[in-house]
């Protein structure tokens, strides 16, 4: 506890994008084999130091097969709001779920350079206080950590749905299930919230025999994974509306709310449509009545490919589909970040409008057939997957793997870590910065990105930016 | 020297009115909150209006049965003597348990009125004004100032004066604070000038309560 609240909390957005430039990231390595335990390492990203780039630290599990993948903060900006009733939290432990064994792992990262691991919940916790199993998204709310699962009990998490579950945000102890009325949400992936509008989204990937062993492609072809978004009164932990976007647009992973919460919309990023191949961005808002819509905004093509070029999985297409695997939205809630990760492209779109928003910038690199190098020559594995943007909206940073298994049925083979960083201009577009190339360690897939101090997909803000 | 003493225990209603006014955990930053998210200045008072009536609301629970206690007059240094334990006994709790209720987190933020009242129960924040309450009572009585058959309506009274000018005084530094950071300081603010009065809090209650306590023991 804090005698002042942690200097990292900001009341709005806006705010938050004055903090100090981030000096470190932390980024999650995994196993994609299991044969190491996972770790997560912590990056130097200050261009004055002489480690800029480098790994400069690295905590790694005492266990295998975890499967790393997102993870968060203990606490962020929404304690700033006296109905959290927490202001004086730190920010200072990384939450850090195992997608495939359901561990947690809390690592304090007070001395990033020294960070260690502070408490492990196992497995047996997780199902035996919640029912749920394979933990994946992060965030500080109302009554604590809320932590969503991608699996419901069972061996093989379908004995039940998955849901969201609630952790205390000192104790680290689980407290249990969040929902007390799921209506049909019956998959999971990503969630977020307005925290003083009250409403919370969820999203759907599929159920863990549809992801665990690599994608499932007549699951697929016959629109069984999930195509549905989830609104929820926040507080009173009920589903209040479900919009099915179309069984054809086939997993709707990340939800990224405007940060600004007098803004009532956000976006929802959608990995492939059955129908054409294309990947595409819903934009969803709330009306004066309280319900929600969504429309189609953005729709990025499959490009053509010869079937020699493709892995298995898409010699039937001739194309290379672009699959979105992943979204973020900037905290002044201008750019729409969008990884391309079949097509090997990282999308910057101007949002202003996000009714219409409007290609600002890309970046070519890796890619399924284009396999673009990356400036300093060096092969970048993949495609561009897990972005985040420093508060101040002028780095871009993302990493390549996508989830163990999937890699190597769309990028056959080992193709190494990455994690790159884009510069973004003044009026928009993006620019990959020569300098900065991280060398994991080997045998290593990285995954989700933290910025020192907070980025752009983990403070919730409780006051507008005005 | 009565007189003095009766003053300060007036000031000790409006000093813990501006002290809870003051706190941010009682609720200013949502005043601002309301009239920065709906863009209308006059969301402000109207947000501050409904803090203030849970606030008040969860003074007159406190005091009210207190009152109605009064007329049993030949209890009152043990009535007295009891709150004054109850208070020490809540700051001791609130001493030792740092932890925040977690049902205060699942009111909804429309519902402000209902969670400042919530919230100045959970806090002990009525029952830092009983041993002030009933310190004001006890002069009052000793003064002469009452016939004991208008007793108990006399004590309801002054309990609903109490719990309005403690609330006024509430309302008014919060006010104040809203108004303040909305119109000239900015949210900025409430990052730098938010201090942990957790501690503060509970060993204000006890100081009180041992005050009261100590107040009651040398009347008689």
């Amino acid at each position: 506890m804090n005698l002042r609240p942690d200097p990292s909390f900001y009341p709005t957005a806006r705010m938050a994008m004055e903090a100090p430039v981030e000096k470190l990231a932390f980024t999650l390595m995994l196993s994609p084999d299991f044969s190491q335990p996972d770790g997560l390492a912590v990056v130097n990203v200050d261009p004055e130091s002489p480690d800029y780039g480098k790994i400069v630290h690295t905590v790694f599990m005492p266990n295998k097969g975890d499967e790393f993948h997102h993870f968060g903060w203990n606490a962020c900006s929404s304690a700033l709001s006296p109905l959290t009733g927490h202001a004086f939290l730190e920010r200072r432990y990384l939450i850090i779920p195992g997608i495939r064994s359901s561990r947690i792992y809390v690592v304090d990262v007070k001395e990033p350079l020294q960070a260690k691991i502070h408490k492990i919940i196992e497995p047996e916790e997780v199902f035996a206080k919640t029912g749920y199993s394979r933990p994946h998204t992060i965030h500080c709310g109302p009554e604590g950590i809320y932590v969503s699962t991608l699996g419901g009990g069972g061996a093989d998490g379908t004995d039940g749905p998955p849901g969201i579950f609630i952790m205390d945000c000192e104790t680290f102890d689980i407290l249990g299930r969040y929902e007390m009325d799921r209506g049909i949400q019956d998959k999971h992936y990503d969630f977020w919230w307005n925290l003083p509008r009250d409403y919370m989204v969820s999203s759907e990937w599929g159920l863990p025999p549809q992801f665990e062993n690599g994608i499932v492609a007549e699951d697929l072809l016959s629109n069984k994974y999930g195509h549905k978004i989830h609104f929820w009164d926040l507080r009173g932990r009920r589903n209040i509306q479900t919009i099915d976007l179309g069984e054809n647009h086939q997993m709707a992973l990340e939800i990224r709310p405007a940060h600004d919460p007098a803004k009532q919309y956000g976006f929802c990023g959608v990995v492939v449509d059955t129908t054409n191949l294309q990947g595409s961005i819903f934009t969803w808002w709330r009306k004066d009545d309280g319900t929600f819509e969504a429309k189609k905004t953005i729709t990025i093509d499959p490009q053509p490919a010869d079937p020699a070029d493709l892995p298995e999985l898409l010699k039937g297409f001739s194309a290379v589909p672009p699959l979105v695997t992943d979204i973020d939205l900037s905290l002044d809630d201008k750019y729409l970040y969008v990884a391309c990760w079949g097509t090997g492209e990282m999308h910057q779109y101007d949002v202003s409008d996000p009714m219409k928003p409007t290609l600002a910038g890309k970046v070519e690199i890796g890619g399924i057939v284009r396999k673009t190098k990356h400036p300093n020559g060096r092969d970048f594995g993949y495609g561009p997957q897990m972005v985040e943007i420093s508060r101040d909206g002028k780095r871009v940073y993302w990493t390549n793997s996508l989830y163990s298994t999937w890699d190597d049925q769309f990028y056959p083979g080992d193709r190494g870590a990455a994690m790159v960083m884009a510069r973004v201009g003044e009026g928009g577009g993006l620019n990959l910065d020569p300098d900065f190339w991280v060398e994991f360690p080997k045998g290593y897939r990285s995954h989700q990105i933290r910025l020192e101090g907070g980025d752009c997909s983990t403070d919730s803000f409780c006051f507008p930016s005005v | 020297m009565e007189d003095t003493s009766l003053t300060a225990l007036w000031w000790a209603v409006i000093a813990s009115g501006l002290y809870h006014g003051l706190n941010p955990g009682m609720g200013w930053p949502l005043a601002v909150s309301a009239a920065l998210m709906e863009r209308r200045a006059l969301a402000l008072p109207r947000a501050l209006v409904l803090l203030a009536a849970g606030h008040l609301a969860a003074m007159l629970v406190i005091l009210l049965p207190f009152s109605m206690m009064a007329a049993l007059i030949s209890l009152e240094r043990e009535i007295r003597i009891g709150a004054a334990c109850l208070v020490i006994a809540m700051g001791l709790y609130l001493l030792i348990n740092t932890r925040h209720p977690r049902f205060l987190a699942r009111i909804s933020p429309a519902k402000l009125g209902l969670w400042s009242f919530l919230v100045a129960i959970a806090h002990g924040a009525g029952l830092m004004l009983l041993p002030i309450y009933l310190g004001i009572c006890a002069m009052e009585q000793e003064a002469g100032h009452v016939a004991a058959g208008a007793l108990m309506g006399t004590d309801v009274r002054m309990a609903l004066i109490v719990a309005g000018v403690h609330t006024f005084a509430m309302a008014f530094a919060g006010g104040l604070m809203a108004v303040g950071v909305y119109i000239w300081l900015g949210l900025r603010f409430l990052q730098k000038a938010w201090f942990n009065l957790d501690r503060v809090w509970a060993a204000s209650l006890v100081i009180v309560g041992l005050f009261a306590l100590a107040l009651a023991l040398r009347s008689f």
